[in-house]
């Protein structure tokens, strides 16, 4: 039996190096990781002659190492979806993306109805984006609702269809594809003048933590250290967005239960605090801020004292906003036991982020794979066991104070101003590298594969709602359907970030 | 409700005064609207061309342009040019009515006009709009949300996002209009009673952004439906969205 081959995250391993196992084997072993306790962060084909060599990134939050097992598909493999559920959207996505049939899987439905990226290039689309057969309920009081792709608010597009009886909603069936940009495929044969603006884009509200985490997979193939400085300004930046994107959060949920005083207060704090980030780089959600090597600006000492001033000011004003939710009977109502969602359920799909630590599970980024600043300076885990909407707001609050007091610890033990960091753009030949940054939504898994010239043969992007929509669907079971725009803003998940 | 009343009176009225008032500072290292000095740049020089991740710039003998519906502000020329004769300054002003108008060289009119006689006629005293997002990353939606906001609000002039596109007098659009999006948009464009207006805000929206050439957003937004004003960045600042907004219904007088 042979070891498999584990790099820590950040890190990177020639290509060479992994074996290239038969299919049975590959299933095998996947299989048994996750039955060992490890997680699939990434599954994903990257073209090898007329074949698709497919790796599996299995995530183990006790060693803190991550594993690589590959095997060379030419058009069909056994699926590990009958065996293993978190598996069913990246089959179902490798099916889409390089016609290869994971065999046994029970449902190959397209996930973004893209183009795939494999046989004739000039090839139509099988259908429009969204028209396909969807899973039905049928008796005679059953009836059908369908949502979007435009919403009714200031969102990005997609597509609900619930199946109800009454006003209990029996399923609900996410489908997305209407963001497709085509990200993925432009970036192989990358990086070029394009390529960190695709990171700052594919999730606009997720800037700091894509960014962070291509540069990261960029210092890996090219062997670069970045300064202590630059570490921590990632960290501070990170934080904030986590901040900003909570605080909107909580007071999106306010909105949607009609409690008008956290929801008002919080929109305006949020602002606040882009505008913090915005005092690092000049944009609010921090374009220009990451990239390789380090970062495009540094902390001035006045915008050092600002920052500080301003954070205190911020979580001050925030604390009396939302301590509003906590306090209010008719707030708690609503919020408590609403789409619920069990640990196991929790652990079977793969949940990530805030969603996966109000169901209970101990699972984050910054502590199970630490990197860079996080490997100094710990962020205490918050979870909260309920699963329901409550325990992903609570969660959110709790969070949002932790990641405050670690800014204002890091503003207070700066590392000096770094030189300028030399930066070597030759990226390591026919090599894997892999980096993982907990976002505010989750874990982004983003895993470069280069070719022989030191180009990208592919670059794989897993964003946290990749992992979350699914539970999103099955949160909203047995629930009224009256409660799916509260259900949805508490998981907040990106459409683009899935669509890419 | 005492407590809510307390925190009511800690939180205090936070309605900036613009644009009665002074306009919001933006932060230090801000990009705003483009400056192009004078000054004639290299004969055969064409860095910042080549840097330009959506290739908004263009040089015709030593004449430097950059098309603001096109950049998306990452500054990147500036920092490349040997002759430093591109600047980016805090002026957050960028919208334009017409396209064209958001190409801008070192001579023009620093402030291309944003206004529409008819839209300052029908809409100058209410405004209701639908927002689609046609592959938008969420910065220019997050941004435009937070006009809604109490620092912004929006609703004080009359403008106000609305749930149907049967309530609404024009669409605002995000995005460089996904493939998959395009027939919804055309459906949710053609649900809008007529006269109706169209605001591009983004750069994607403008022009395709960075994602210009990529197959799988194949129009630009002005290709599929008649454009009314462009809101210029990546995403624009808050303060640009509602500076365009402002100046198309001639709450602000663009002689001021």
């Amino acid at each position: 039996m042979t070891i498999d081959r584990t790099l820590p995250n950040g890190g990177s391993i020639p290509l060479d190096s992994t074996p290239d196992l038969a299919a049975p084997e590959f299933r095998r072993r996947v299989l048994e990781g996750v039955t060992n306790g490890a997680r699939i962060a990434a599954l994903f084909g990257c073209p090898e002659g007329d074949s698709v060599r497919l790796f599996s990134i299995l995530a183990w939050e006790d060693t803190g190492l991550l594993s690589v097992l590959s095997t060379t598909v030419k058009d069909r493999y056994p699926s590990l979806t009958p065996d293993c559920p978190q598996a069913h959207l990246f089959e179902r996505e490798l099916a889409e993306q390089w016609r290869i049939t994971p065999e046994g899987h029970p449902w190959l439905k397209p996930v973004r109805f893209q183009t795939p990226m494999r046989g004739k290039s000039n090839e139509p689309l099988p259908t429009q984006c969204g028209v396909a057969d969807f899973f039905q309920m049928t008796g005679e009081e059953v009836h059908e609702v369908a949502v979007g792709p435009v919403h009714a608010g200031i969102i990005e597009p997609g597509h609900f269809r619930f199946q109800c009886h009454g006003e209990t909603v029996h399923h609900l069936e996410i489908s997305l594809g209407y963001q497709h940009r085509g990200i993925e495929k432009a970036l192989a044969g990358g990086p070029d003048k394009r390529t960190l603006h695709y990171m700052e884009t594919l999730a606009g509200d997720t800037t700091i933590g894509h960014t962070t985490a291509y540069c990261r997979t960029i210092e890996a193939l090219t062997k670069s250290r970045v300064p202590a400085r630059a570490q921590v300004v990632r960290g501070i930046a990170l934080e904030l967005e986590r901040i900003a994107n909570h605080i909107g959060d909580l007071g999106a949920l306010a909105g949607d239960i009609g409690f008008l005083p956290t929801m008002s207060y919080c929109g305006r704090i949020r602002g606040d605090v882009l505008n913090l980030t915005a005092l690092l780089c000049g944009n609010r959600f921090g374009r220009r801020l990451i990239e390789p090597g380090g970062t495009g600006y540094d902390l001035t000492e006045d915008s050092l004292a600002q920052l500080r001033d301003r954070l205190k000011t911020a979580i001050t004003d925030a604390e009396q906003a939302i301590s509003l939710l906590w306090k209010t009977p008719s707030v708690l109502a609503r919020f408590e036991g609403a789409g619920p969602i069990s640990r196991k359920t929790a652990e079977e799909i793969g949940l990530v982020g805030v969603s996966a630590r109000a169901c209970g599970l101990e699972r984050d980024v910054r502590r199970d794979f630490p990197y860079g600043i996080f490997q100094m300076a710990h962020i205490p885990i918050v979870t909260w066991h309920t699963g329901d909407v409550f325990a992903r707001a609570f969660v959110r609050w709790l969070e949002i104070e932790r990641s405050a007091m670690f800014i204002l610890d890091q503003l207070e033990s700066l590392p000096a101003r770094p030189p300028a960091a030399p930066f070597t753009r030759q990226m390591s030949s026919r090599h894997l590298a892999l980096a993982l940054v907990e976002g505010w939504r989750g874990e982004i898994c983003h895993v470069a594969v280069t070719n022989e010239a030191g180009r990208f043969a592919c670059y794989k992007i897993v964003d946290p709602s990749f992992h979350n929509w699914f539970g999103l669907a099955l949160a909203l079971r047995e629930q009224q359907i009256s409660d799916f725009p509260l259900c949805n803003k508490s998981f907040n998940l990106s459409y683009c970030g899935h669509d890419l | 409700m005492i407590e809510i009343l307390k925190v009511r009176l800690k939180q205090g009225c936070r309605t900036m005064s613009y644009p009665a008032g002074p306009a919001p500072e933006m932060p230090p290292h801000f990009t705003g609207r483009p400056v192009i000095h004078p000054e004639s740049c290299g004969e055969d020089c064409r860095e910042c061309i080549e840097v330009c991740p959506s290739d908004a710039i263009s040089v015709t003998g030593s004449e430097v342009r950059i098309d603001t519906g096109r950049c998306i502000f990452c500054a990147k020329c500036r920092q490349v040019c040997p002759e430093q004769i591109i600047d980016f300054s805090p002026d957050f002003r960028l919208a334009a009515a017409r396209r064209e108008d958001l190409v801008l060289g070192s001579g023009d009119d620093p402030v291309p006009s944003a206004s529409s006689a008819v839209a300052k006629k029908l809409f100058g005293r209410s405004l209701k709009l639908r927002q689609v997002s046609a592959g938008g990353c969420n910065a220019c939606e997050a941004d435009t949300n937070v006009l809604n906001t109490l620092a912004w609000d929006l609703g004080r002039f009359g403008i106000q996002f609305v749930a149907s596109p049967r309530h609404a007098d024009g669409l605002l659009v995000t995005g460089p209009v996904t493939n998959h999006m395009e027939l919804a948009l055309k459906k949710t464009y053609e649900a809008l009673p007529d006269p109706k207006i169209v605001i591009a805000v983004g750069a994607c929206a403008a022009s395709g952004g960075i994602f210009r050439t990529h197959p799988e957003s194949s129009k630009v937004l002005a290709d599929i439906i008649p454009v009314d004003l462009f809101i210029p960045g990546c995403p624009p600042h808050p303060a640009t969205i509602l500076d365009g907004l402002l100046r198309l219904v001639g709450r602000i007088d663009e002689k001021e």
